[in-house]
């Protein structure tokens, strides 16, 4: 039987959205038995949140001071210690997860499997490859462990609604000491965090300048959407890096995402393929994002904002 | 300090790739292969160390077919040293490919390796982290900033959260993001020069590196399409047709 531990992402508080879909994806696997790892300061209120969901046997803690930050280096010795006794190992593909599991599986000495979008079996997966433009089906050799990251866009998070067990884990290795955390930079505001939001407005280069950009932001509050951005609003400074969707960015999958002055390069579009609806606002009427937008509108966007919240 | 750097011959970023139509792989005869963009920002950024003193020698590798002389051709004509070929037809995963870096990490003791975050055919995004785990030193991955400072480093890294600083004592790996720097440019005469610079090819096989279990690739699909959709006349249809599918209240 397959057992899967899941390393939970969270920011001392509260437990990331992208834990309970790694849980929905390991409950594709027949059979499994799914238990969650949170390493922390301390781990009450993220456990608790953990053992909610459903489907969720045991949340395991390890509550240390060391654990404050999700410093792969300090991590990967613990989670690998503790990998003995489970086949799969799973974290989701967000920067934490794809910054700490390859690290996991190298010391487990295992190939990692990134970004899981389906599970065929225990140890048979289909991930994208190629930007998204091409979709592989790979099998891991049975007799090895599953060391694998998660494609959060492909995923819903479990319900809620669990009761799994709390108990405390013991880790005895040594950690080093030559990686240390300096500080964070907080980039988007109180907006809907973009990864889980149900709606998305995106502005490309386009908006010109940062003062420009207020009017997506505008329009996303009028929305009650996340704010997103192409690669080149972001390298121009526009808005922060963590707006940043596409290929080397967010993959995200809202209802509805609307693409403004945005021209749909291929790197941009791998963060949308699993958007619900795509509206496009472009003055191109050739501009490649309208070949994938279900709903297009051609003209100058800063005269169609205004027009579009007056409609509302 | 010597500084390693890693260059993956890939597919060119702006090729549409195509999957065979019998599910066997992509179409790569006669594609524009080019070197990572990942790893092009490894290689400026560790020009920009030499350049700026912190540095002594910059050497790129490239483990692959022997056409990736190529890439390194391009890497030393944009000002690296010397250059490395392990050279295998066999396509090498993250994990072998991370112990062949290591056993050159232990031959020429680099302060600093720097990697691309991703290739961007595989898209696995693990080679560097790997590295880092089994030469037992500290990894700042997807750096958007890095200062070398003595015997550390402070790398500012891109995250889903916003950007985080961390210090990493040398000697360390890291790998890029996009907004570490722009690649310069190679002029025509660095290209007649870079032919002149050393590359070695070591054959993988003597190495002496045992190769991970491989993750198989049993088939190859295309993704599903998105189909072209409707196109209205203004703001005021955009919006009554988004109310009629609910996805506006
Ligand atoms: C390795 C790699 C990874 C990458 N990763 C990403 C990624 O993750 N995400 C990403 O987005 N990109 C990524 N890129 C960059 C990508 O290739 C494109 O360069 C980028 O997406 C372009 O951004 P844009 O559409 O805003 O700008 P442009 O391509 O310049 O498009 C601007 C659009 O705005 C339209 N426009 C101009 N003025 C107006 C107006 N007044 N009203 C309406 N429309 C107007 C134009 O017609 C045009 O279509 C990556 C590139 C590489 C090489
Ligand atoms: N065959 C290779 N030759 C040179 N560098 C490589 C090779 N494979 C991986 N790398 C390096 O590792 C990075 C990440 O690759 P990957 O883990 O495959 O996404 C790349 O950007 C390169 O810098």
């Amino acid at each position: 039987m397959s057992k899967v531990l899941i390393v939970a992402e969270h920011d001392g508080k509260t437990l990331n959205a992208s834990t309970g879909k790694c849980v929905s994806c390991a409950q594709t696997i027949s059979g499994a038995d799914i238990d969650i790892l949170v390493l922390a300061i301390d781990a009450s209120s993220v456990a608790a949140e953990a053992a909610a969901l459903t489907g969720v046997s045991r949340v395991l803690t390890v509550e240390a001071s060391h654990n404050e930050h999700a410093l792969a280096a300090t991590w990967a010795p613990q989670i690998a210690a503790l990998a003995d006794s489970y086949s799969h190992v799973f974290g989701p593909s967000t920067t934490f997860g794809k910054d700490l599991m390859p690290r996991v599986a190298a010391l487990l000495g295992v190939e990692q499997v990134s970004d899981i979008m389906a599970v065929e079996g225990a140890y048979t997966f289909k991930r994208p490859i190629y930007a998204g433009n091409a979709i592989v089906s790979v099998s891991v050799d049975e007799g090895s462990k599953v060391v694998a990251t998660v494609r959060t866009a492909s995923y819903s998070a479990a319900a809620g609604g669990g009761s799994a067990t709390i108990e405390p884990a013991d880790v005895a290795v040594e950690l080093p000491s030559h990686t240390r955390f300096v500080g964070l930079e907080a980039g988007g505001g109180d907006r809907p965090d973009l990864q889980t939001a149900t709606r998305v407005v995106s502005g490309g280069r386009a908006l010109g300048s940062e003062e420009n950009f207020k009017i997506i932001y505008d329009l996303a509050d009028r929305l009650g959407a996340g704010c997103g951005a192409s690669r080149a609003a972001v390298d121009a400074g526009y808005v922060p890096n963590d707006m940043q969707v596409g290929q080397t960015g967010k993959i995200i999958a809202p209802d509805l995402y609307i693409a403004i002055g945005i021209s749909g390069a291929i790197q941009h579009l791998t963060g949308i393929k699993d958007a619900g609806t795509i509206v496009a606002i472009n003055k191109d009427a050739d501009a490649p994002i309208f070949e994938v937008a279900d709903i297009g509108l051609v003209g100058d966007l800063f005269k169609i904002i205004p027009e579009i919240e007056a409609a509302l | 300090m010597k500084i390693l750097v890693g260059l993956k011959r890939v597919v060119d970023y702006n090729v549409r790739i195509q999957v065979k139509p019998d599910g066997s792989g992509v179409v790569t005869d006669g594609v524009k292969m080019s070197i990572n963009p990942f790893d092009e920002i490894a290689l400026e950024e560790a020009l920009r160390l030499r350049e700026a003193g912190k540095a002594s020698e910059v050497v790129v590798v490239s483990i692959g077919s022997s056409d990736a002389q190529q890439q390194l051709r391009t890497g030393l004509a944009m000002g690296a040293d010397r250059a490395i070929l392990v050279e295998s037809d066999q396509p090498m995963q993250p994990l072998t490919a991370a112990r062949v870096f290591l056993e050159l990490a232990n031959r020429e003791q680099p302060g600093l390796i720097i990697l691309g975050k991703q290739a961007i055919d595989d898209d696995c995004n693990q080679t560097g982290q790997m590295l880092a785990a089994l030469w037992q030193r500290p990894q700042a991955t997807f750096a958007s900033k890095l200062e070398l400072d003595g015997d550390s480093a402070q790398v500012t890294r891109e995250i889903d959260a916003g950007l985080e600083t961390i210090a990493v004592d040398l000697p360390a790996v890291v790998t890029t993001d996009l907004r570490l720097n722009e690649p310069r440019f190679v002029k025509l005469p660095d290209i007649m020069k870079a032919k002149r610079k050393p590359l070695d090819v070591v054959p993988f096989a003597d190495m002496n590196i045992e190769v991970a279990t491989p993750i198989t690739t049993t088939h190859y699909d295309s993704p599903p399409q998105r189909q072209r959709g409707v196109m209205v006349e203004d703001a005021a249809a955009l919006v009554a047709m988004l109310k009629d599918k609910g996805l506006l209240s």
